[in-house]
C-alpha cells in the first residue's frame, strides 16, 4: 500500500483592486502612453471648444415656433427648426403629400403595415416566417402602392413624379435591395458554375456594373434607356431608377455572396453531393443558408451605401430625402436656412444607416450563437 | 514502379454470388489530376455484403479510389459499376449510385447550420421523398444505433468529435444505403474517441453491409475485414484476407509499410 497524495483545489479569488474599476479603465484606456495621454487630453479640449456652441445654437438657443420665418429672423443666434416643422410634410413624403397633408395617413398607413408585418419575422417561434415573407416581398408591394399612389383605390392620384423626400428614398433603397438580392445570388452562383457561358455572363455582368458609377447607370437609365423604345412610349422615371439602381445593385450582392461562397469548405458541398443532393437542393438548403450568413455584412454595407446613393436621383429630377430638403430652403419663404435643412438629411439618414448597421450586427450574433458552442 | 501486383488475381467472393451480383465491379480504372496519374489499372470487384480495409501511404490514392465509387472524382478510363449502374457523365446514373451509396468523410462535414436531427433527415426528406414524420423516425431509430439519440436536438458544432463523427454515419444511414464508404473516419478523432466511433462501424459490419473503409486501425481490419488491400503509388500492390495480410504480407512496399504504423 502506498500512500495516495490528495489534491485539494484551490478556491478562486477576485482579481486585485488595480484590474478594476473606472481608474483601471481610464488608465489602460485613455492614459495607457504619453501619446495617449495627448491625444486624450486634445480630444478634451475640442470637446470643451465645439461642443457647447453647438449646444447653444442647435437647443438652448434654438427656434421652434411659430410659423414662418419672422421668429427665427429675429434670433439669429440659433437654429431654425421652425423651418424644419413647417416643412415636415413636404421634406419626408414630397410634393403632393406636402401639399395635401390630409392624405398623409396613406403613406404612413403604408409604412406601418409594413412595419406591423416585419415584426413576426423577428420572432424565432413564429411558425409561418416563410408564407408572411412571400406576402411582404410579393403582395404587399403593390398594397403600398394602391395606398401611395391612390389610383387605383379611387384616391387622389399622388403622381410618382411628384413622390419626394424619405418616403422616395425608401421606396427606391427597399426595392433596389429586395429585387437586387436575388439576381446578386444567382450572379454570385454563376461565377462558380461549370457551364462557361453561364460563368462568363456572370463574369461580363459583374464586372460592367462595378466599373460604372451609380451617377453614370442612373443617367442612361432616364436619357439612353427611352431611345430603344418607340417615341410615346415613356415609362415611368421612378420605375427607371429602379431598375437601374437593381441592376447596379445586383451587381454588390453578387460581390458580396461571392465572398460567403468562397467561405464555404469544400466538404460541405462533397457531403452534400454524396448524399445526392441535386445542385439546386444543396445550393437552397446546404450551400446558401451559410454563404449568406457569412456575406451579411456585405450586403448590409451595400445596402447602406445604396441608401445614401439615392440622392443621386436627383440627376434624373426626382427629389429625395437630401434633395429635397434642399429644394425646401431654396424658395423664398425660407432661404438661408439650409445648414437646417442639410443637418435634418443628415440626422434621417444617419438614424436609418445605424439603425441597418445594429440590425445587421444583432442578426449576425444571432446566426452565429445557432451553430457554435 | 517496377513490382507491380499482378492483375486479375482471384477475388474471394462471399457463397452463393456470381459475377453479376458485385456489389462494386472496378475493371481497368484510370484517373489522373492533369498529368499527374493519380490511379493506375485498379481492378477490384467487391462481393455483396463483403467488408474490404484499403490502408496505404498517405498519397497512395486511397481517398481518390473510394471518391471515384460515388463520382465525387471523375475517372478518365475503365468502368466502374456499382450495383449494376455504370458511372458515366449521365447524371441520372450518378444521382442513383449516390442514393445508393452512403460516404463518411474524415472530417465529418455535418451541415454546421442544422440540427442533428436535421442533418439526418434532409436528404431522406428531399432525395428519397420520404414523409417529414417517417424520415424523423427513421433518424432517430439510427441515432439510437450509434447510440447519441439525446443529442438529436443539438448542432453538430455542440457535439464531440466522436459523437459528431457518429451523427456522420448516421446521416449516411437514414438514406438506407447498401454501400458505405469511409475514408478515414477516425483519423481526426483525439484517441479517446476513436473506439466508441470504431464501435459503430463494426456493429455495422456485422449487420451485413457492404463495407468499403479507408483506415489505419488495423484491430478493425483484424476483426472485421473480409480483405485488406494495399495501395501504395496509385496502385492495388496486394490484398489479401486480414490474417494473411498481416502475418506474411508478400511485397517488400507492404512489408515497409506495415512495419512502419506497427512500430509505434
Ligand atoms: N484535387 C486534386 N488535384 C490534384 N492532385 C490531387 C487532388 N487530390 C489529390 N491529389 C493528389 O493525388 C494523390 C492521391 O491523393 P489521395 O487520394 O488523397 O491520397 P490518400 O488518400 O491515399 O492520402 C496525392 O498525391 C494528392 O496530392
Ligand atoms: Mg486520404
Amino acid at each position: 500500500m502506498t500512500d495516495t497524495l490528495i489534491h485539494t483545489r484551490l478556491p478562486d479569488r477576485a482579481p486585485p483592486a488595480s484590474e478594476t474599476g473606472i481608474i483601471h479603465w481610464a488608465r489602460t484606456n485613455l492614459f495607457s502612453s504619453i501619446t495617449n495621454t495627448i491625444l486624450t487630453l486634445a480630444s478634451l479640449y475640442a470637446l470643451y471648444v465645439l461642443v457647447p456652441p453647438l449646444l447653444n445654437w442647435g437647443l438652448l438657443n434654438a427656434n421652434l415656433a411659430g410659423t414662418d420665418r419672422s421668429v427665427c429672423d429675429a434670433n439669429q443666434g440659433g437654429a431654425c427648426w421652425t423651418f424644419i416643422k413647417v416643412r415636415f410634410n413636404q421634406i419626408m413624403f414630397g410634393l403632393f403629400y406636402g401639399s395635401n397633408p390630409d392624405q398623409i395617413w396613406r403613406p404612413v398607413l403604408a409604412f406601418f403595415s409594413l412595419v406591423a408585418l416585419v415584426i413576426p419575422l423577428f420572432f424565432d417561434r413564429f411558425n409561418y416566417k416563410g408564407m408572411l415573407s412571400a406576402f411582404i416581398l410579393i403582395v404587399f408591394p403593390f398594397i403600398a402602392f394602391a395606398l401611395i399612389h391612390g389610383a387605383w383605390l379611387g384616391l387622389p392620384v399622388a403622381d410618382t413624379s411628384e413622390w419626394g423626400g424619405f418616403l422616395l428614398t425608401f421606396v427606391l433603397a427597399s426595392v433596389g435591395i429586395v429585387a437586387a438580392l436575388p439576381i446578386g445570388i444567382l450572379l454570385a452562383l454563376g461565377l462558380r458554375s461549370e457551364l462557361p457561358i453561364v460563368r462568363g455572363f456572370s463574369v461580363f455582368y459583374i464586372e460592367l456594373w462595378l466599373g460604372t458609377p451609380l451617377i453614370t447607370v442612373l443617367f442612361m437609365a432616364s436619357v439612353l434607356l427611352p431611345l430603344f423604345f418607340p417615341a410615346g412610349v415613356d415609362f415611368d422615371k421612378v420605375l427607371r431608377a429602379m431598375i437601374g439602381i437593381t441592376l447596379f445593385q445586383s451587381a454588390y450582392v453578387a460581390e458580396a455572396v461571392r465572398g460567403g461562397l468562397q467561405a464555404i469548405p469544400k466538404g460541405q458541398f462533397e457531403a452534400a453531393d454524396a448524399l445526392g443532393l441535386s445542385y439546386w437542393k444543396k445550393m437552397l438548403f446546404i450551400v446558401l443558408p451559410q454563404a449568406l450568413k457569412i456575406s451579411i455584412p456585405g450586403i448590409v454595407n451595400t445596402f447602406i451605401a445604396l441608401f445614401k446613393d439615392t440622392s443621386l436621383v436627383s440627376i434624373i429630377g426626382l427629389l429625395d430625402l437630401l434633395n429635397m430638403s434642399q429644394t425646401a430652403s431654396k424658395g423664398l419663404e425660407w432661404k438661408g436656412y439650409d445648414t437646417e435643412a442639410y443637418l435634418f438629411a443628415a440626422f434621417v439618414f444617419g438614424i436609418c444607416c445605424y439603425g441597418i448597421s445594429l440590425y445587421s450586427r444583432s442578426l449576425e450574433e444571432k446566426l452565429d450563437r445557432g451553430h457554435k458552442n | 514502379m517496377t513490382n507491380t501486383d499482378p492483375q486479375g488475381q482471384p477475388v474471394p467472393q462471399a457463397p452463393g454470388t456470381n459475377d453479376s451480383s458485385y456489389s462494386i465491379d472496378i475493371e481497368g480504372l484510370n484517373k489522373w489530376y492533369g498529368t499527374f496519374h493519380v490511379l493506375k489499372e485498379i481492378n477490384l470487384k467487391v462481393a455483396k455484403g463483403e467488408r474490404i480495409v484499403i490502408c496505404g501511404p498517405s498519397g497512395s490514392g486511397k481517398s481518390t479510389l473510394i471518391r471515384c465509387i460515388n463520382r465525387l472524382e471523375e475517372h478518365q478510363e475503365g468502368s466502374i459499376i456499382v450495383d449494376g449502374v455504370e458511372l458515366t457523365n449521365d447524371v441520372k446514373n450518378v444521382d442513383k449510385v449516390r442514393r445508393e451509396v452512403g460516404m463518411v468523410f474524415q472530417h465529418f462535414n455535418l451541415f454546421p447550420h442544422l440540427t442533428v436531427l436535421e442533418n439526418c433527415t434532409l436528404a431522406p426528406i428531399w432525395v428519397r421523398k420520404t414523409p417529414k414524420k417517417e424520415a424523423i423516425a427513421e433518424a432517430m431509430k439510427y441515432l439510437e444505433r450509434v447510440r447519441i439519440p439525446e443529442q438529436a436536438l443539438k448542432y453538430p458544432g455542440q457535439l464531440s468529435g466522436g459523437q459528431q463523427q457518429r451523427v456522420a454515419i448516421a446521416r449516411s444511414l437514414c438514406m438506407n444505403p447498401r454501400i458505405m464508404l469511409f475514408d478515414e473516419p477516425t483519423s481526426a478523432l483525439d484517441p479517446e474517441m476513436i473506439s466508441e466511433v470504431l464501435d459503430v462501424m463494426i456493429d455495422l459490419a456485422n449487420s451485413g453491409m457492404t463495407m468499403l473503409c479507408v483506415t489505419h486501425e488495423m484491430g478493425f481490419a483484424k476483426q472485421v475485414a473480409d480483405r485488406v488491400i494495399f495501395m501504395d503509388y496509385g496502385e492495388i500492390v496486394e490484398e489479401a484476407p486480414p490474417e494473411e495480410f498481416f502475418n506474411n504480407p508478400k511485397h517488400d512496399r507492404t512489408q515497409l509499410f506495415l512495419s512502419q504504423i506497427l512500430a509505434h
